[in-house]
C-alpha cells in the first residue's frame, strides 16, 4: 500500500518569552492508505503541534511532509482538500445553529449551495445529529458537539482525517459508536485516520498501528501486539505497561483537563 | 473563489451582527449622547470655517463612532479563536483574504448603518447639509472602518488573550480621538497642537468631511482625505492580509 502520509525530521519550534519551545523535534512518520494510526504519547508530548503541522495550521520551521501526495510547504491548498481535522478543543461558534454550521462548512468546502444543505442532512443522518438540526451548537452535550465536530470534518469526505482526542469526554456508548464510525470510514471509503488519544484500551482495539510520542520525537511505533512483545515483555502484556516501558513514566489521567492550544 | 468566499464570510457575520440587535444599535449610543448633550453648547460658539455648529460636530462623531467601533473589531476574533472556529476554517481551503474581507465589510456596513441612525438623530437636532456632502462622509466612514478593522484583527490574530488587547487598543484609540480635532476642529487650537495633530491620518479625514457636510467637494481639505482615506485603507489592508495570510500555515 502507498504512503498517504510521510514526514521527514517535521519539527516545531515556539519562541516564547521564555525562551523556545522544542514542542515537535523530529519526526518521521509514515502512514499507509486506509490506515488507522494512534497517535499517542504523553500531555505535551507533541501530538496537538504535529496534527497542526499536517492539516496546514502551523508552518513547520523544520523538516517536510507529504499529505495525501501534496507536499505541505508548496501544496498547503492540496492538503487542505485531501483531509479533514477534529481540533482537540472543537471548532463551532455556540450561537449558531448545528445547520448553518454544517451548511457553512459545505460552502467553505465550496459546495454549491444546494449541495451543501443535502450533505449537511446526510452528515446529520450518519452522526444522529438530524433532531438537533436547529439547535445552537452551544446548547449541545459534549457528546453531541463531538459528534458535530467529527460531521464537520467529513463534509467534503477526505482522503485523511486527523482526529485529536475525538472521544475525551464521551461516555462508552458514544466511544464504541465512534470507533463504529472510524472503522467504517475505512472500511467503506479507504479514509486514512491518524488519531490521538489518552484511552490505551481505545488504541487497543481501534489502531493497526501505533506510534508513540515522547517529548517531541517518536518513541516507539508498531501493531499493537509488536509493542507489548518488545516493550512489556509479552504479547500479553497491557498497553497500559508497555506505555510505560516506552515513555518511563505513567499516561496522563484520562480525564485531566486537556492542555489548550 | 475570493468573491464566492468573501461573500460566505460576509454572510455568516453579518447574521451574527443581526441576532445581536441590541449591539448593533447600543454602537450608536456613544455618539448619540455626545450629539444630545454635547452639541447644543455649541451652537452658539465661534467654530470658524461656514456652516452651522451641526456641520461641525456631526462629521466628528461619524469618525468617532467608526473609530471606537473598528478599533474594537479585532476582539471578536479572539473569542473565535478561543473556540477553535478560526482554526476550523483555516483547515478548509477558504481563501485567507476572504477571511479577512468577509469580516471588514460586515463591520463597513453595520458602522455605516449606525451613521445613517446617528445623521437621522442630527437632522432631528438641527443638522441641514447638502444630501451629497452626507453621502460622502459615509464613504469615509466605511474606508475608515474596513482600515481599522483590518489592523484591529491583524493584531486579534496576534495576541492571545484579551487583557492584551485591551490595552493597545485604548492606547491608540483615545489620542487619535483628541489629536485628530474630531469633537472640535484642530483650527481652534494652539499651534504646536495643530501641529502635531497633522501627523494623525484621521485628522484628514474629519476635515474632508466637514467641507463635504457644507458642500465643498474641491477643497484641498477633501484632496488630503481622500488621499489619506484611501492611502491609509490600502496600507492597513495589506497589513492584514499578511496576517491573516501567514498566522499558522
Ligand atoms: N503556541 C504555543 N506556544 C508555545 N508553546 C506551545 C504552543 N503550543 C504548544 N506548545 C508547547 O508544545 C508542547 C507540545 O504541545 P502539544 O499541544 O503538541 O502536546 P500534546 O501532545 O497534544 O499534549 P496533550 O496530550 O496534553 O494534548 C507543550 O510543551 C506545549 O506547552
Ligand atoms: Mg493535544
Amino acid at each position: 500500500m502507498a504512503a498517504v502520509i510521510s514526514t521527514a525530521g517535521l519539527a516545531r519550534t515556539f519562541q516564547t518569552k521564555a525562551g523556545p519551545v522544542d514542542a515537535v523535534r523530529g519526526i518521521d512518520l509514515t502512514v499507509r492508505e486506509g490506515e488507522i494510526l494512534g497517535f499517542l504519547g504523553p500531555n505535551g508530548a507533541g501530538k496537538t503541534t504535529t496534527l497542526r503541522m499536517l492539516t496546514t495550521l502551523l508552518k513547520p520551521t523544520g523538516g517536510a511532509a507529504t499529505v495525501a501526495g501534496h507536499d505541505l510547504a508548496a501544496d498547503p491548498a492540496g492538503v487542505r482538500r485531501a483531509s479533514g481535522y477534529v481540533a482537540q478543543s472543537g471548532g463551532v461558534d455556540p450561537q449558531i445553529t448545528v445547520r448553518e454550521e454544517l451548511v457553512t462548512q459545505g460552502r467553505l468546502y465550496r459546495l454549491p449551495k444546494t449541495e451543501a444543505v443535502a450533505r449537511a442532512g446526510e452528515l446529520a443522518r450518519e452522526l444522529d445529529l438530524t433532531d438537533l438540526l436547529d439547535r445552537r451548537t452551544g446548547a449541545l452535550s459534549g457528546g453531541q458537539r463531538r459528534r458535530l465536530d467529527i460531521a464537520m470534518a467529513l463534509t467534503h469526505r477526505p482522503k485523511v482525517l486527523f482526529l485529536d482526542e475525538p472521544t475525551t469526554g464521551l461516555d462508552p456508548g458514544s466511544r464504541a459508536d465512534l470507533w463504529d464510525l472510524v472503522r467504517r470510514l475505512r472500511d467503506e471509503h479507504g479514509t486514512t485516520v491518524v488519531l490521538t488519544t489518552h484511552y490505551l484500551d481505545e488504541a487497543d482495539a481501534l489502531a493497526d498501528r501505533l506510534v508513540i510520542v515522547d517529548r517531541g520525537t517518536v518513541a516507539a511505533e508498531g501493531a499493537p501486539g509488536a509493542l507489548k512483545l518488545t516493550y512489556g515483555g509479552s504479547i500479553d502484556a497491557s498497553l497500559q505497561d508497555t506505555f510505560l516501558a516506552v515513555t518511563g513514566r505513567g499516561p496522563a489521567p484520562a480525564d485531566s483537563a486537556p492542555v489548550a492550544v | 473563489m475570493l468573491l464566492h468566499d468573501t461573500a460566505l464570510i460576509y454572510g455568516r457575520y453579518l447574521r451574527q451582527s443581526l441576532r445581536s440587535r441590541f449591539a448593533l444599535l447600543f454602537g450608536v449610543l456613544t455618539p448619540l449622547l455626545y450629539l444630545l448633550f454635547f452639541g447644543p453648547l455649541l451652537t452658539g460658539l465661534p467654530l470658524g470655517g461656514q456652516g452651522s455648529s451641526w456641520q461641525v460636530l456631526v462629521p466628528g462623531l461619524l469618525l468617532q463612532l467608526g473609530l471606537f467601533g473598528a478599533l474594537f473589531a479585532g476582539f471578536t476574533v479572539i473569542l473565535e479563536k478561543g473556540q477553535g472556529v478560526v482554526e476550523r476554517m483555516r483547515v478548509t481551503p477558504v481563501s485567507r483574504l476572504a477571511l479577512l474581507l468577509g469580516r471588514v465589510l460586515r463591520d463597513a456596513t453595520v458602522f455605516v448603518f449606525q451613521a445613517v441612525l446617528l445623521v437621522l438623530a442630527a437632522l432631528v437636532m438641527g443638522l441641514r447639509a447638502p444630501l451629497a456632502g452626507v453621502l460622502i462622509g459615509f464613504a469615509f466612514v466605511a474606508l475608515l472602518t474596513l482600515s481599522l478593522a483590518s489592523l484591529s484583527y491583524a493584531l486579534g490574530m496576534k495576541v492571545r488573550t484579551p487583557q492584551e488587547f485591551g490595552p493597545l487598543i485604548n492606547m491608540v484609540s483615545m489620542p487619535s480621538m483628541l489629536l485628530s480635532g474630531l469633537m472640535l476642529p484642530m483650527t481652534l487650537a494652539p499651534a504646536w497642537l495643530d501641529v502635531l495633530s497633522h501627523f494623525v491620518p484621521f485628522r484628514y479625514l474629519v476635515d474632508a468631511v466637514r467641507d463635504a457636510y457644507v458642500g465643498e467637494y474641491t477643497s484641498a481639505h477633501m484632496l488630503y482625505g481622500v488621499l489619506a482615506a484611501v492611502g491609509f485603507t490600502a496600507l492597513s489592508v495589506t497589513a492584514g492580509t499578511r496576517v491573516f495570510r501567514t498566522t499558522g500555515a
